[in-house]
């Protein structure tokens, strides 16, 4: 089974973007203190993230004419690889790069890639994700937002809630209802893009556990959007928002969350010449386990460079790697409490507590580890 | 694809040659001249071989998915472990003996191989040498045959990488029959494959039987000598998935599952096998994780450099 996930190499012309991205990334990395750069899908730097625009790294996926680089999606394994690696900021760009770029060139039409996908391209505009509500967070076909037709677009009410980025955002993607209600299920819901400076919408920042607030409440009370706010087809959804989770759930950003953290912990050791064997067996299980999934993330990433959708794939290779995120900050805490008398430095003790902090998420953000093994369990025929 | 050129035959070869039943009757102790016979003249034992001695001159990469296979049906005659074998006889300019040949790096691995390990001469190094012994009967004192220097990193590496490949095999067997299994088996009015609390540790299995492949696939990659680094994440991720996958096996079989008569045995005690044979998992994260500390790369720059096979 899953035969498809198999060795592959990266492409050469792709490998040699590494140097260029990597020098890049090193300018707003180099430096910065680890507890920062652990933060790197929350790090907001419009600055940045333009840079890479005019660098043509972002969009890298989408065709020239639309701004895009037209290379494939080993050319953008290999740039998010690098930036994730030393954990750039990226949530300028970030959401709108991987998802609401390829959703638009999909479902869009032409007039709607024209408006949209240029500036993506040039880092300038920021998306979120507008699916979970307060009473739909798994059970995402419960959504109640609500579009209703008007005369001259649609008229949207409702909430989202844990929307990551919206403080930041200039647009959400919102899967809403268009039709029915909630007994229809997958029937009835669409895509709308929706303009969060619209009247009627309200953004409210939620703070986290960590203290931040990248995640936020949004509020819909009578916004009136054109007609053209509706993405793809009317009623078609719950299709189109699982074609793009597979994007969402395949590239290396599913295996990299904790690696400022990794690599932080790799230092001290070396720095404090501290090697029980329990510790080098440690470091030894972290990589081995890293560079499978490495290689299984490139699998998933031939799969969408031959045209696939790979699904379930992807939900399997996000899974295995939310695991090895998670028990990263738990054992190297273990670890570096299993000598209590030894200096460790405040840099990596801040660090190790932010990643252990946000590590439940992990596993929630783009679809939590039940629903993620119930698609596995799908793609073997159980269900 | 070029891969599946061989593979596909040689896995109607093993269907049609090796059913359970013969499992099993050469684990009691009856003759496998005649399995091993077929083996033999069926040209595979060469496939590393190079052409010019004879062989068929695959590369690593080619070689892996047929010790898979070999895993898959709970082979028990060291077909790997003898394509390994003849491979280092023809880099010696040896003649290879024509016998099932197992691979262990000591020979206390031979004395004290398990049932499981069937073959009539065992290839072992000691002192930085190789050394050939007749099975039968074999103890501490016996007299063994010098055959020549060990292969650069030893042949711990390469009996490590065949177990690996043995157990991604096998997992991926026992993860298609307790698959097939928890949809034909009804319990509370319906297939047990239909309850979520099984589809999740089927899904967990199913994650780790892809990690193992995976990662017996990087062991296979790029040309010999084998990188320690490579094998030892191959190593390290199957031996670690060999008992989860095995345990789910069981536990979604049932009672069944740990009778002699159900086949998922053959597998299940393969794998336990497997997983310590030539070093578990502690081992080899134990050697990874000296390699990578000793190196002060960032864990990127670290993968992105294991990943990149050198050519030959």
């Amino acid at each position: 089974m899953f035969e498809t996930l198999s060795l592959q190499t990266i492409p050469p012309e792709d490998e040699a973007l590494r140097p260029i991205i990597r020098a890049l990334a090193a300018e707003v990395a180099d430096g910065v203190a680890a507890d920062v750069r652990a933060r790197s899908w929350q790090g907001f730097d419009s600055a940045f993230s333009r840079r890479l625009g005019a660098e043509g790294f972002i969009g890298l996926t989408l065709p020239k004419r639309y701004g895009g680089s037209e290379r494939g999606p080993f050319a953008r394994f290999v740039v998010v690889e690098e930036l994730l690696g030393v954990g750039a900021p990226v949530a300028a760009h970030w959401i709108a790069d991987r998802q609401s770029a390829p959703l638009i060139l999909n479902f869009g039409t032409e007039e709607q890639r024209q408006h949209y996908l240029p500036p993506i391209c040039r880092g300038e505009l920021c998306f979120c994700i507008g699916m979970s509500e307060p009473g739909s967070g798994s059970d995402l076909a419960s959504v109640r937002t609500r579009a209703d037709r008007t005369a001259g677009g649609w008229r949207l009410n409702g909430q989202k809630i844990w929307t990551t980025n919206a403080p930041h955002s200039d647009y959400m993607i919102a899967l809403v209802r268009t039709s029915g209600g909630a007994e229809d299920r997958h029937d009835g819901l669409s895509q709308l893009i929706v303009d969060l400076k619209a009247p009627g919408v309200v953004v409210r920042p939620i703070v986290d556990l960590a203290g931040d607030a990248h995640f936020a409440e949004v509020f819909f009370d009578d916004v009136d959007l054109p007609a053209e706010a509706l993405i793809g087809v009317e009623g078609e959804g719950w299709r189109q928002v699982n074609a793009e989770l597979a994007f969402e759930r395949s590239g290396p950003e599913r295996i990299y969350s904790s690696i400022v953290l990794l690599d932080a912990w790799l230092t001290h050791l070396r720095r404090s010449g501290v090697a029980t064997e329990a510790t080098v067996r440690l470091a030894g299980r972290f990589t081995a386990r890293l560079a499978t999934l490495r290689a299984m993330s490139i699998a998933c990433t031939g799969q969408l460079a031959r045209g696939e959708s790979p699904v379930i794939e992807a939900s399997l290779v996000k899974d295995l790697g939310t695991s090895l995120e998670q028990d990263i900050p738990q054992a190297i805490a273990d670890d570096l409490a299993s000598r209590p008398d030894d200096a460790v430095d405040g840099e990596l003790l801040r660090t190790l507590a932010y990643v252990t902090q946000v590590a439940p998420s992990f596993s929630l953000r783009g679809g939590t580890r039940e629903i993620l093994r119930g698609i596995i369990a799908r793609g073997m025929g159980l269900r | 694809m070029a891969d599946m050129d061989f593979a596909a035959p040689f896995a109607r070869m093993v269907d049609a040659a090796c059913p359970p039943a013969t499992v099993r009757a050469i684990e009691r102790g009856e003759s496998h001249a005649a399995l091993w016979d077929q083996f033999e003249k069926s040209g595979f034992l060469d496939a590393l071989v190079p052409e010019c001695a004879g062989g068929s001159g695959l590369s690593l990469a080619q070689v892996g998915p047929l010790i898979q296979t070999a895993g898959r049906h709970a082979l028990p005659l060291p077909v790997g472990d003898t394509m390994i074998a003849r491979w280092l006889f023809a880099m010696l300019g040896k003649a290879a003996p024509h016998d099932a040949i197992l691979l262990a790096s000591t020979r206390a691995a031979l004395t004290r191989r398990p049932p499981t390990e069937v073959a009539d001469l065992g290839l072992f190094e000691n002192g930085g040498e190789l050394y050939l012994a007749a099975l039968a009967g074999l103890s501490d004192e016996t007299p063994v045959e010098h055959v020549g220097p060990v292969p650069e990193g030893g042949l711990r590496l390469l009996a490590a990488l065949v177990r690996a490949a043995s157990i991604a095999g096998a997992a991926g067997a026992l993860l298609d029959r307790t698959v097939r299994y928890a949809n034909e088996r009804v319990q509370f009015g319906r297939a047990i494959g239909k309850q979520q609390a099984v589809q999740q540790q089927l899904a967990v299995m199913a994650e780790q039987c892809v990690a193992a492949r995976v990662a017996s696939e990087i062991g296979f990659a790029g040309p010999l000598p084998l990188r320690p680094e490579a094998v030892a994440i191959a190593k390290a991720v199957t031996s670690a998935a060999a008992p989860v996958v095995a345990a789910t096996a069981h536990a979604v079989h049932g009672a069944i599952g740990i009778s002699e008569e159900c086949d998922i045995q053959l597998l299940t005690r393969r794998l336990h096998q497997w997983r310590i044979s030539e070093g578990s998992e502690a081992y080899w994260e134990g050697r990874l994780g000296t390699a990578r500390l000793a190196d002060v790369a960032s864990s990127v720059d670290w993968l992105v450099a294991a990943s990149s096979v050198p050519s030959r």
